[in-house]
């Protein structure tokens, strides 16, 4: 059987993000690519189970989440780490890629639970809707829609968000967009 | 899936986000407007500065893949 080129088109497509969302979640460019090739490999394998015309990149990335899942899983048992020290090293392992500029947001990102990072990426960055981010994950909305409103909630904490706070080119939009309603 | 890359321009925009019309809720559990589109938004730049073209290994794996396939079907 060969692959049809419209789907692999589709498969390709969808790389990018995907890859994006592997690094986000393992924190590291190297192993983010080994899960995208291994996601590609098992996607490609069950080719046969994906249904022309639904959702690609849902399933992709259901995918490659069910593998890093059970990726980490291993790891932890593998090296006796019932504290999830061992784990927390490799979490929290910083990219090997520049970006300083998102260093503060990246750390404050990887003292998210893994469940609220994933939902939080998977709404917030990677452009899935709820009911799909619940999909991938396995999960109800409503669990989505509270750890990403806990992932949030965290984050504003962690990088000292407030409303109180006056950020430079937000304060000048904030002023233009409330401008009709400042009391 | 919504298509992230025709967003990523307005990024910075907080007007995308879609509580704007919604009276900020402050000292209410849920976090005001500003603050998720501060949040929203680092999220977005961060996962942005990710998004890179498919490297060729990538195109190139699905290319053999298919090749072993066909041969082996042949």
């Amino acid at each position: 059987m060969s692959l049809d080129p419209a789907i692999r088109d589709q498969v390709l497509a969808a790389v990018p993000s995907l890859r994006a969302f592997a690094i986000s979640l393992c924190g590291n460019v190297d192993r983010a690519d080994d899960l995208v090739q291994e996601t590609l490999l098992r996607a490609l394998a069950n080719i046969h189970s994906f249904q022309p015309g639904t959702n690609m990149p849902a399933w992709l990335f259901t995918i490659l989440r069910n593998l890093f899942r059970s990726e980490y899983r291993k790891r932890r048992r593998e090296v006796e780490d019932p504290d999830g020290n061992y784990a927390e090293t490799l979490k929290t392992h910083p990219e090997q890629t520049g970006h300083v500029e998102f260093k503060e947001f990246r750390t404050a990102l990887t003292k998210l639970p893994e469940d609220q990072r994933e939902a939080l990426i998977l709404v917030g960055a990677s452009g899935f809707s709820y009911e799909e981010a619940a999909e991938i994950c396995g999960c109800a909305v409503g669990t989505i829609k509270s750890r990403v409103n806990r992932a949030r909630t965290r984050l504003a904490s962690l990088l000292h968000i407030d409303d109180a706070d006056d950020f430079g080119p937000d304060r000048a939009t904030r002023a233009v967009l409330t401008g009709d309603d400042v009391a | 899936m919504k298509d992230r890359k025709s967003q990523s321009d307005e990024a910075e925009d907080p007007g995308m986000e879609p509580h704007l019309t919604q009276k900020k809720s402050k000292g209410q559990a849920a976090l005001g407007r500003h603050i998720q589109a501060k949040i929203g938004q680092q999220l977005r730049s961060y996962y942005d500065s990710l998004v890179e073209p498919t490297p060729d290994k990538f195109a190139d794996l699905l290319k053999r893949l298919d090749n072993s396939n066909k041969g082996s079907a042949e």
